[in-house]
């Protein structure tokens, strides 16, 4: 029954941010200003990350993959499906998740108990759209970027395992990246972080928009808006992957 | 002129609000005083539209407020300024940015003129030089005093402020209250106050309505205040030791 109620509040909410908007020169300064709050300044976190898991899967495949009857080209190919599939966009998610949803929230949700939401009503402003939409825009335009990059990082990362790791001949890794690469693997990547950059930027939102009280209510807003974003982009990653993959 | 008649408001069961009716003024200062938690702000709050009430009738002149669609609600709001409790400035903006948001959704004016404007208020709060300093970066007075430079940037008819004073020294306290003033009188504006502070109410209160536990308990001027015989409006008023001693040389 709450969790009707929390997921009407919801909607009603987008279908505010999704009305009326303000002066279209207003939004898009404001957008190019998230693009840089919540994308370019996740970069080198993406990047650090996706170094690293690419360089451990490399490890990780060349000591399981060992066997006279897997060809060694395989450590490249396997590397690269799984930054490909499933980590460049969904493992990048959760970790934007924590790093961007719980700074919406705050901030929001900082908004909310100090009036400055309030405020902008009583100038005219709908301030939902006003606070919302270009975050909503700004995530769902950079964090496939994101994705990009990740799938390069990691990959490199692997690469370099290869070089001065001597888990896998370099060669063989090449090989292995190139081998059988289906580029519709890339098109369901980005378009899962597309809707996954929306949910994170949504939920937060909501539940910053929704705090009440005091500064204990907006930390709490804050872990609940990355809990839930992480849940419901799991449950999205589990239900595209059954739409777009298993035809 | 703004009228409220028999307004109600309720949260979870709980009335707030009983049946106030109450008439505010253009070009004076109305005030409305109370014991915190009276419901001062929801009043407030529920005057602008912030809070939808249960039942009554707001008027705004002729226009009734609590009946306006979407559009008519955001013409109107364009004529009021509210300043908050705390202030309520945008964090991320600077005090240059802040006193021209309303230009910038509103107006169609060129950068020049919108600076123009925003210098004149800023200087009008005696607040100029400080254009590029962050909230963060302010005292609690000179917050108070963006908050009032953004309120009359469009030139409201009508002018909402919920406790312009509270956490502000005594002379910083009379120096916002008088601008306030100055600025109601000039412009001849609506001008609606929440305070608990009694030197604002014997300072600056042409008309007053004292609220108590969600209700209307008196009205009147400031110089009927200290004659009066209603016994909460008593309590209220001479809490202090100051304002007691004052009432034994009367
Ligand atoms: N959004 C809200 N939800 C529930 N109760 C509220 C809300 N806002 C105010 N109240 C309650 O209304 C009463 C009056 O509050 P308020 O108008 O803020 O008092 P004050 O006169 O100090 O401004 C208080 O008891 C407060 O708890
Ligand atoms: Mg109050």
């Amino acid at each position: 029954m709450n969790f009707l109620k929390t997921l009407g509040q919801y909607f009603i909410l987008m279908g505010k941010v999704f009305s009326r908007p303000e002066k279209a020169r207003i939004y898009y300064r404001r957008t190019m200003f998230e693009m840089e709050a919540l994308g370019f300044n996740s970069i080198v976190i993406t990047a650090i990350i996706s170094f690293f898991i690419g360089a451990v899967i490399t490890i990780q495949m060349a000591i399981n993959l060992e066997s006279p009857f897997i060809p060694p080209m395989m450590i490249g190919y396997t590397t690269r499906e799984t930054m490909v599939l499933e980590f460049a966009s969904t493992v990048t998610a959760l970790i934007l998740a924590g790093k961007v949803g719980s700074s919406i929230a705050s901030e929001i949700g900082t908004m909310r108990i100090t009036e400055q939401i309030d405020a902008l009503e009583i100038m005219g402003v709908n301030s939902a759209s006003y606070l919302i939409l270009p975050k909503v825009a700004a995530s769902m335009i950079f964090f496939p970027l994101l994705t990009v990059l990740s799938i390069f990082v990691g990959v490199v990362g692997g690469y370099i395992m290869c070089m001065f790791g001597g888990v896998c001949a370099p060669e063989d890794y090449l090989t292995g990246l190139y081998f059988d690469f289906r580029p519709y693997s890339i098109t369901y990547t980005l378009l899962k972080m597309v809707v996954f950059a929306y949910i994170i930027t949504s939920v937060s939102a909501f539940y910053g928009y929704n705090a009440r009280g005091n500064s204990l209510e907006v930390g709490r807003a804050s872990t609940k808006a990355v809990v839930i974003s992480c849940i419901v982009i799991l449950l999205m990653d589990l239900v595209m992957t059954q739409l777009m993959l298993l035809r | 002129m703004i009228r409220a008649e028999h307004i109600t408001k309720s949260f979870e069961g709980r009335t707030v609000l009983n049946d106030i009716s109450a008439t505010f003024e253009k070009g004076k200062t109305n005030l409305i005083i109370g014991r915190s938690g009276s419901g001062k702000t929801v009043f407030l709050k529920s005057l602008v539209g912030l809070h939808p009430v249960d039942s009554g009738e707001i008027y705004y002149g002729d226009t009734c407020f609590t009946r306006l669609g979407f559009r008519e609600l955001k013409a109107i709001r364009r004529d009021m300024g509210m300043i908050f409790q705390g202030g309520a400035l945008l964090d991320s903006s600077s005090v240059e940015e802040n006193v021209k948001l309303p230009l910038d959704l509103f107006t169609t004016q060129s950068e020049h003129e919108k600076m123009e404007r925003v210098n004149f208020c800023l200087e009008r709060v005696n607040l100029h030089g400080a254009n590029h300093l962050y909230p963060s970066e302010l005292s609690g007075g000179m917050v108070k005093r963006v908050a009032i430079a953004r309120a009359i940037v469009l030139n409201p008819k009508y002018l909402f402020c919920d406790e312009p004073n509270s956490g502000l020294d005594p002379m910083t306290s009379v120096v916002i209250d008088h601008l306030i003033q100055e600025i109601t009188k000039e412009y001849n504006i609506t001008t609606i106050i929440n305070t608990h502070d009694m030197n604002s109410v014997m300072g600056i209160g042409e008309k007053i309505i004292y609220i108590h536990e969600g209700r209307k308990w008196w009205e009147g001027s400031s110089a009927d205040i200290l004659t009066s015989t209603n016994k909460e409006l008593n309590e209220f008023v001479f809490a202090s030791e100051l304002a007691k001693a004052a009432r034994a040389k009367l």
